[in-house]
């Protein structure tokens, strides 16, 4: 089994830093294709294909971009989500460095398709080349008359900044995002209005992951029709996927939706790596599930992911083997959310601390059967109370150790009198 | 009408209403904590999470608008763990030593603990020691106690257009405070009190007096005298269980009495003289053509934050002291006279709705002898209040008594001094008279009268249009105060009251003042004001008789001495020299 690479297609092609190069390999074709479009017309095509959002959620991108074409203010933001902060996700940084104008075709596609005229495309503050690279690349297409005014002779106008953070994971939340683009700390709002409604300086906003424009024009060229017919029913299209950790093959794969994590694994991974066994594999990243071995066989699609309770679908598969503690994973996730935690609201404020504590029991084996009921209930509070989706989702990677590592923690509890 | 079910009942709501409020009309209470009525949703704290049946997750009363439909759950499973979890992590990072606290039995997380029956936690303390800000005569900041609610923040910025108070850091490394880690002292705050008022938890409180007072009240040697500013006789019931708006001036004067003070005067006396004066500063000004647009100087909050940020606009300033230095002046000179008591013998106590109050009385211009502060000691009407449980008052139970002489006798005018918009309306009234407004005009000034930012209005007085503005909380104090240094301010009289509704609404009055609360004590203080035999400031006798025996005339030599002041420029930096 291979990869299918048509988001990535021209990754490693191409000179990133040569917009000719771009242009070459049908380069702001479908931004063309668009443009002789009208803006329903374009949100049809990408309802059609049925893309649903990259960056984990899944929301739908039509039904993003109809409720931002819908709002009637002149003034509108179609933000690129390029902050990824998730650990073990390097897909969006691996697009931005070797096909810029990709991202810029398909901002550019999306700001024509619901009226907008400005853009923002925000980077993690860590990814070094990835900003030159789209600071590069945005000044070229400037140049040559792709972003600003009169775009490929038409009346449209289009024009991106490029922002970057300060290296706090947080702001690839929506609204942290928003507030650090308005300059202000990256602490998320509460919901509603929502980013379409009122986002960046209370203007409509629609913020979607570096992937997902990346497929925008990969639709515009084949038709939203044909693109619906790879993956599975409800997960069109390919993903990007990330194998890191104990695996031979380490990198940015593209597979079309429904396939296995264990073929992703074996095929294009080439398994464990040194030939040890596979104790768990955490999906989506630090805010996935830990699953074991024999949950390999799953496919990776919308649905099967949201079974977890999680939000995961940035992308990540990071294989741990056998020589790794359970609880000292544990430890590191959650000690890297209570660092990360914005600390506005409570449970994921003062959650995160507390999971800390009761981890180390475990691992101190100072825990008791107690322990490990407030240990679960205070994972899904978190879960179910916390403001935005960074509270939602970091104890995830405990709520499934306790349902497929129970053993282990029972294994590690002081029974008194024994 | 959206129609839905919360728990077993059916309601309905009007659009746009949030589950909080749709339950609150049906009296179902949903236990809360960082949402105050008058601020912004914030959502921090999560305590209000309700379960929408079919939803995964939990959602949060306040923030959730009702949709047609949907069913509710509010003390479900779920939530009551929810709930109680949420409570338990908060206490768990709060410094919970409740008896070693000024907000005990006030405090609204300590009765939420209690309601919600947690008499243990689970999760051991968290809590990291950060060392408190007491730097400044007026406020005390305590990060140990504060809970990350936000309410500071929002009231700070959104009410008050000063935004001192941020949250800084992340995770449980946040604290609220100014910038950089620096005391209060050393930023823009106007030490107003409006965060302290609306804290649900120790975090912020006044600086607390009651101990030199005591102390003062102690000293044979020392003659203790009390001031009581106009707003506190309209608040100071709620301390013992009244309902806002309830008149207590005799239990008042009845209480300090008890307490032990010497005699019990009231800063509405000063306050008619700030009338006279500032009254004649203003025709003065109108007259000679002088620096108009004047703008009042009562306020301390208002005067330091015109100091602080617009600098350039203190020549419009009244030079007028502020009642309770007036008072602290002359008391300390003409009545040490009079009783024939060395004025270092003589302990000035005031008792103000205001925390900012605290900060003017250390000034060093406050001081007639350059040593000794005109007035020693500011309490707050909250201070009071816990001064009197401690001697055990039972304050219903107190019959009422008169102000002594020669600083009891008040107008009507005076007492309005703690609304938005009195001050200007007791000057209105004055000032109309020696304007030669001889026909007998209505005295109440309805223009300048009730909660609206910023009221203005043209007033004809003896044939000479004044154009009047009255803005109360800073954030409309800012907007007048940009025109004034423009030059495009088109009124001849303005005035300021740095805390919303005026010093009735103040940072040191009882807590829970809310929109609500600030109506019921306004229509007390002008059921004070109708009250009164005399209205005008001009009209009291005890005021005639003052510039008879000692001050001579308005805007005299020992007038100018006594009761005016000068004000300065700060450094840019906000840090006080």
């Amino acid at each position: 089994m291979s990869e299918l690479r048509i988001v990535t297609k021209r990754c490693g092609q191409i000179n990133p830093l040569s917009i000719d190069d771009f242009l070459a390999h049908e380069g702001y074709l479908a931004l063309e294709k668009a443009l002789a479009m009208t803006g329903p017309a374009v949100i049809d095509e990408v309802k059609t294909a049925y893309l649903r959002g990259r960056g984990g959620a899944g929301f739908p991108t039509a039904t993003k971009m109809m409720s931002l074409a819908v709002e009637s203010d002149p003034v509108k933001y179609v933000v690129c989500n390029g902050d990824e902060g998730e650990p073990g996700n390097f897909k969006d940084r691996y697009l931005m460095e070797n096909d810029p104008h990709m991202i810029l075709e398909g901002m550019a596609i999306v700001a024509h398709a619901t009226g907008a005229k400005n853009g923002f495309l925000y980077i993690r503050g860590e990814y070094d080349l990835a900003l030159k690279t789209m600071k590069w690349a945005v000044e070229q297409a400037r140049k040559r008359g792709y972003l600003g005014r009169q775009i490929l002779g038409t009346s449209f106008e289009f024009d991106v900044e490029v922002r970057s953070g300060a290296g706090s994971y947080v702001c690839g939340e929506e609204f942290a995002l928003i507030e650090s683009i308005e300059g202000k700390p990256g602490r998320t709002r509460v919901k509603p209005p929502f980013p379409t409604q009122k986002g960046i300086f209370g203007k409509p906003t629609s913020i979607s992951n570096v992937e997902t424009f990346a497929n925008v024009p990969v639709i515009l060229a084949m038709t939203g029709k044909e693109y619906a017919k790879i993956g599975t029913k409800s997960s069109t299209g390919t993903k990007l996927l990330c194998l890191s950790g104990n695996v031979r093959n380490r990198g940015v794969f593209e597979v079309p939706f429904g396939r296995s994590i264990r073929s992703v694994i074996d095929d294009l991974g080439g398994g464990a790596a040194g030939d040890r066994k596979i104790r768990m594999v955490q999906l989506g990243g630090a805010c996935g599930p830990i699953i074991p071995p024999f949950m390999l066989d799953m496919t990776i699609d919308y649905e099967r992911f949201e079974e977890f309770e999680s939000k995961t679908g940035a992308g990540a598969i990071i294989v741990i083997d056998d020589r790794f503690d359970l609880f000292q994973i544990l430890l590191r996730i959650v000690r890297f959310f209570a660092h990360e935690s914005c600390g506005k609201c409570v449970p994921c404020r003062e959650g995160n601390a507390q999971l800390e504590l009761m981890i180390a029991k475990f691992i101190d084996r100072r825990a008791t059967m107690a322990d490990l009921v407030s240990l679960e209930s205070l994972a899904r509070v978190m879960h179910q109370t916390s403001l935005c989706g960074l509270g939602q989702t970091c104890p995830t990677s405990i709520i499934a150790a306790l349902r497929y590592f129970r053993e282990d923690f029972l294994d590690r509890i002081e029974y008194p009198g024994l | 009408m959206i129609k839905f079910r919360i728990n077993d009942i059916d309601v309905e709501c009007p659009p746009d209403t949030t589950i909080l409020n749709a339950a609150k009309a049906y009296h179902v209470d949903i236990p809360t904590l960082c949402y105050y009525p008058d601020l912004d949703i914030k959502s921090d704290c999560r305590v209000c999470s309700i379960e929408i049946v079919g939803q995964k997750g939990l959602s949060t009363a306040c923030s959730t608008i009702a949709r047609q439909g949907m069913q509710v759950l509010t003390n479900s499973p779920r939530v009551l763990n929810a709930r109680r979890t949420i409570v338990e992590l908060i206490l768990a990072d709060h410094d919970a030593n409740c008896t070693a606290c000024a907000k005990n039995l006030k405090c609204e997380l300590q009765n939420l603990a209690r309601k919600l029956g947690i008499d243990s936690n689970r999760f051991p303390s968290v809590l990291k020691h950060r060392s408190p800000d007491d730097a400044n005569p007026a406020l005390v900041r305590n990060p140990d106690r504060c809970i990350k609610c936000g309410r500071c923040i929002d009231v700070c910025r959104n009410i008050q257009g000063i935004g001192v108070l941020e949250g800084m850091g992340r995770g449980r490394d946040v604290v609220i405070g100014p910038a950089f880690g620096r005391p209060l002292s050393d930023a823009f705050c106007t030490f107003c009190g409006q965060c302290a008022s609306v804290c649900p938890v120790g975090a912020i409180l006044e600086k607390d007096d009651t101990e030199p007072v005591w102390r003062a009240l102690h000293d044979p040697r020392k003659h203790v005298v009390v001031q009581t500013a106009p707003a506190v006789r309209v608040t100071l019931g709620e301390e013992s269980g009244d309902k806002p708006g309830v008149i207590v001036t005799g239990k008042l004067v009845a209480a300090l009495r008890l307490l032990g003070f010497e005699k019990v005067f009231d800063t509405d006396f000063t306050a008619d003289l700030t009338i006279i004066e500032e009254g004649n500063e203003l025709l003065e000004r109108i007259r000679t053509k002088g620096v108009l647009p004047m703008m009042t100087s009562c306020c301390p909050g208002w005067i330091d934050f015109a100091e602080q940020q617009y600098p350039e606009i203190l020549p419009y300033v009244s030079t007028c002291k502020s009642p309770q230095q007036m008072f602290g002046a002359l008391v300390k000179t003409y009545y040490a006279q009079k009783e024939k008591i060395d004025p270092a013998d003589i302990f000035v106590v005031s008792v103000m709705p205001c925390t900012a109050k605290k900060y003017e009385a250390k000034r060093p211009e406050m001081s007639v002898d350059g040593i000794h502060p005109d007035v020693d000691v500011v309490l707050t009407t909250r201070e009071l209040g816990k001064m009197m449980k401690q001697m055990g008052i039972d304050f219903d139970e107190l019959a009422d008594s008169d102000f002594d002489r020669p600083f009891g006798e008040t107008t009507g005018a005076a007492a309005i001094f703690g609304a938005t918009g009195g001050v200007m309306e007791a000057a209105l009234r004055t000032v109309s008279v020696l304007l030669g407004e001889d026909k007998d005009i209505d005295l109440d000034f309805n223009a300048v009268r009730g909660l609206e930012g910023i009221k203005e209005a043209v007033v004809e007085l003896g044939g000479i249009p004044v154009r009047v503005a009255v803005a109360h909380s800073l954030a409309n104090a800012r907007i007048l105060a940009e025109q004034v240094k423009n030059g495009t301010s088109a009124y001849d009289f303005i005035e300021v009251m740095c805390c919303p509704g005026g010093c009735i609404g103040g940072g040191g009055q009882p807590y829970g003042t809310i929109a609500k609360t600030r109506v019921d004590r306004l229509e007390a203080t002008y059921r004070v004001d109708r009250s009164m035999a005399v209205r005008k400031s001009h009209e009291n006798p005890a005021i005639k008789e003052i510039y008879g025996e000692y001050l001579e005339k308005p805007l005299g030599e020992r007038a100018h001495r006594l009761l005016h002041t000068h004000y300065h420029k700060r450094s840019e930096t906000g840090i006080r020299p």
